[in-house]
């Protein structure tokens, strides 16, 4: 078997992340729901409407009995309990939480009422991935409308066995009442019953000024689980007779396998070693023996010369466009108006994703059928990867997401359940393989590099009126500048990246953020111009006006709020979100330091207030790592800081006091909020940087002494 | 290999073991106390933090032969009787937590810190965790929680209430 992986980068907007559009076909008649369920109420959300129509009353028999491709479902048992289903993945972003109070909302039941089948693909219905900030834009309105629908059909019901009109009836605490005050539990409701709607995604909702669970801080619904350490991530899961893995690295990127001796390995007890093409492993009973074994195992690699390093990389980038680049860079002429222009050139290093739970997988090959526990964002992805890699159809593989330990973008691929899948099938038995720090560093993929060479130009006015912006590899997303400006031109090109690398939470926005409003702060420090006021002058958008005053007023702009400290800001818009950052930094011997974050953030109406400002928070200080030290340094295809001792994530210590203000604006749809929270950090801290000297267009931020 | 006899969650567990193996590979897959987590073999994130003797110690850097007679305490016997430990409760009541990877360790250092500074300042918390990474960036909430959580059990001592 070659284990090969083939990257494919072909979705817009968020240019890194993957899409496929097969779908989850599901059956849904009375045989397959008392057998799936017992009996209780099922409805399922339709992927189109075409279903709704073709079931309706005047439908034929086949049509009545066809098979819906399936969004989500929502079932209700004889006690009474809820279960909602969907094919997203619980990584940290606290959905699990925020569309259990989305459903027992609708519902009317107790948050307490509801659980969520999330992320197995034998048992949820067909999900894209869990990425690009969609699960509370998409995911939340397909839940509340199942959930609505099934509330109606339990009115329907209590209406019929008590003979009254709906009018009088009223769904309230997981029970159905008259306004003469009887009433009946949904269980009893149900029992007995195998009722079902089917939906198409687009039906009634309750409008925000109906959201009673919504827009609470709701807890985390399995909390305690996380605190006592009872929860199991994929590296925790047992299965019977299981055995223990680990893989040998190549010692370059591109190193093809030129020898082995493995056999003092296999002298150890119980030691299998596994080589297939370069795919080189073990498995032993134990995960000591098999460390073991790994390290006993002696193999040469044979590694590409000339390979180019860190520090080459930003010329490499500009020289080795892909074939697809049908924009060259050409020179657009400023426009006759322009009485100034200002030119740089901003440099975005890779970076890594350093989930604290690294690449994990458990495989088990039983009568034929593959059975994968791994934490990933796409387990129908990786569902693909391993049928392909195996050769067996995609239904004799399951994968089974367990809550995991984070992502952040870096856990779309599936190269750890194929390696454990590969191991399994040669010893037979069920094994683990979690990788090693080094390997999630080295062997995953990165938050892709980027340059971006930015020619602006202002009139006598200091109006913006030209703005040429090219970006080479960091990717699509946050590429279009808010900003008023007449002559635009703004191009992605895409570049055969010497790393392997993929999506990242908020990935080439944060990259196309930095060097724009960088560029901001330059222009409106060159003509004298405030610049929150700068920025106003060229904004229509209210949303962003609305943030970007918010984080000025919470920062005490434009007065710092101690002498020796300056101030920096920086707003944009992301995946739907509205964000504004201002930073408040100091000088020390080591360069600056931040003093104080204010973020202003807006994403339509706001479902859980406190999990939302847990996300805000937590992205700034993500978005303080990239803006303050993380880069991957590397050369002849080999990393040189892959450890977390050398690559430094952000700690208590880094962590300013950060104030979040939140806009909720419950006129407005929710937006997802994981990532865009993020992109403004760097040039926010850049731009007050700059106030003690010159700071290199680069990232990590740097200040050159005088 | 050589026979240890590790007092661990106050029962004492015999193991067979090279004396270089570290002691939360022993936890997690002889004892089954996946509670710690394995998060960078290290030293450097905290997630495998467990209480030798009451103080903090990473478990994934400590060889099995280094830990004598010590008792070590995990995650998993904090919860005494099926209630929380305060510092489980803070955490808790504070929401300081996002993926949860590195509860276990944050806890466990918190009650080691709480045990030699009950009365931790938030500077006090941020230079005492500054071995453990959440990398989520729930932070400012952790540091929330450990002096909640230092505020009530000095309260529960003041009172006459021991755990």
């Amino acid at each position: 078997m070659s284990v090969e992986y083939v990257d494919r980068y072909d979705s817009e907007p968020e240019r890194y992340e993957w899409s496929e559009s097969r779908r989850y076909r599901f059956e849904v008649d009375r045989r397959d729901f008392i057998r799936l369920f017992g009996g209780g109420l099922l409805v399922v959300v339709a992927v189109s409407d075409v279903l709704a129509q073709e079931s309706g009353p005047g439908g034929s028999a086949q049509s009545r009995r066809a098979t819906p491709e399936l969004a989500a479902w929502l079932h209700i048992d004889e006690a009474g309990h809820v279960t909602a289903c969907t094919g997203k993945v619980e990584l940290g972003q606290n959905i699990r939480t925020s569309l259990s109070q989305v459903v027992a909302d609708e519902l009317r039941v107790p948050l307490s009422s509801v659980t969520l089948l999330m992320g197995d693909t034998d048992k949820t219905p067909f999900d894209m991935g869990t990425f690009g900030s969609r699960t509370i834009p998409t995911m939340a309105p397909q839940m509340a409308r199942a959930a609505s629908v099934a509330r109606e059909m339990l009115i329907d019901q209590a209406a019929e066995r008590w003979q009254l009109g709906r009018q009088v009836l009223t769904a309230r605490d997981g029970h159905i009442e008259t306004t003469d005050g009887r009433s009946m539990s949904f269980g009893e409701l149900t029992k007995g019953r195998a009722l079902t709607g089917t939906i198409a995604p687009d039906g009634p909702i309750d409008g925000h000024d109906r959201w009673k669970v919504r827009g609470t801080a709701a807890k985390k619904v399995d909390g305690p689980a996380f605190v006592t350490g009872r929860h199991q991530y994929t590296p925790d899961v047992v299965r019977p007779d299981m055995m223990f893995g680990r893989i040998i690295r190549p010692d370059a990127y591109g190193a093809s396998l030129a020898t082995v001796d493995d056999a003092r390995a296999r002298a150890i007890a119980g030691v299998t070693v596994v080589r297939d093409g370069d795919f080189l492993g073990v498995v032993a009973p134990t995960e000591r023996v098999a460390a073991r074994a790994a390290s006993a195992l002696k193999a040469t690699w044979l590694a590409p010369e000339g390979q180019p390093s860190s520090e080459t990389l930003f010329d490499y980038l500009k020289e080795h466009p892909d074939g697809h680049d049908a924009a060259p860079a050409v020179a657009t002429p400023m426009p006759p108006a322009v009485t100034r222009t200002f030119e740089a050139t901003y440099r975005i290093p890779y970076i890594a994703h350093v989930p604290l739970e690294p690449r994990a997988a458990v495989a088990e090959w039983r009568d034929g059928k593959l059975t994968v526990w791994t934490g990933t964002q796409r387990p129908w992805g990786v569902r693909g990867e391993l049928a392909q890699a195996f050769r067996v159809p995609e239904d004799g593989v399951r994968v089974i997401v367990p809550d995991t330990g984070s992502a952040y973008g870096g856990k779309h691929t599936g190269e750890v359940a194929i390696e454990a899948a590969r191991l399994a099938r040669a010893v037979n038995r069920p094994v683990k393989l979690v990788w090693t720090r080094a390997e999630e560093f080295t062997w995953a993929y990165f938050r892709p590099a980027g340059v971006i060479d930015v020619k602006s130009g202002i009139d006598a006015h200091g109006r913006i009126v030209a703005w040429l912006f090219d970006n080479w590899n960091s990717g699509g997303a946050g590429l279009q500048s808010p900003y008023d400006v007449a002559v635009r031109n703004v191009v992605f090109h895409p570049v055969t990246s010497p790393l392997r690398q993929g999506s990242y939470r908020a990935l080439a926005s944060t990259a196309n953020h930095y060097a724009r409003e960088m560029h901001m702060d330059t222009m409106a420090r060159a003509v004298g111009i405030d610049a929150v006021e700068f920025r106003m002058r060229h904004l229509r958008d209210e949303r962003i006006r609305a943030v970007l005053q918010a984080a000025a007023n919470k920062i005490g702009w434009p007065k710092p709020s101690a002498a020796g400290r300056a101030l920096g800001i920086a707003c944009g818009t992301e995946k739907g979100g509205y964000v504004a950052t201002a930073a408040e930094v100091s000088k020390n011997a080591d360069g600056f330091k931040v003093e104080r974050i204010a973020i202003a953030f807006e994403c339509g109406a706001i479902v859980n207030p406190d999990g939302l400002h847990n996300q805000v928070e937590g992205s700034v200080v993500q978005g303080l790592g990239g803006a303050l030290f993380e880069a991957i340094e590397f050369a002849n295809g080999r990393l040189r800081n892959a450890t977390m001792a050398l690559y430094r994530v952000p700690r208590f210590s880094d962590v300013p006091p950060i104030d979040v203000v939140l806009l909720d604006r419950p006129d407005l749809p929710s937006a997802g909020a994981g990532e865009a929270s993020l992109v403004c950090v760097a040039p926010a801290i850049g731009s007050a940087v700059r106030a003690f000297g010159t700071v290199d267009t680069a990232l990590p931020i740097r200040l050159r002494h005088a | 290999m050589a026979r240890y006899v590790l007092r661990v969650n106050g029962r004492d567990r015999e193991i067979d073991a090279e004396p270089g193996d570290n002691l939360l590979s022993i936890l997690r897959y002889d004892l089954g106390l996946t509670g710690s987590r394995f998060g960078c073999g290290e030293g450097q994130c905290g997630a495998c933090t467990v209480l030798l003797d009451g103080a903090a110690a990473r478990s994934c850097v400590t060889r099995v032969a280094s830990v004598g007679t010590k008792a070590i305490t995990t995650i998993e016997s904090l919860a005494a009787g099926g209630d929380l430990h305060p510092v489980q409760q803070a955490f808790l009541d504070a929401e300081a937590f996002q993926c949860g990877y590195c509860t276990s360790g944050m806890v466990m250092a918190t009650v080691g810190l709480l045990r030699t500074n009950p009365h931790p300042s938030e500077q006090d918390v941020a230079r005492l965790l500054d071995g453990s990474v959440c990398r989520c960036g729930t932070y400012p909430r952790i540091v929330k929680a450990v002096r909640l959580a230092a505020e009530r059990m000095r309260t529960a001592t003041s009172t006459g209430a021991r755990r």
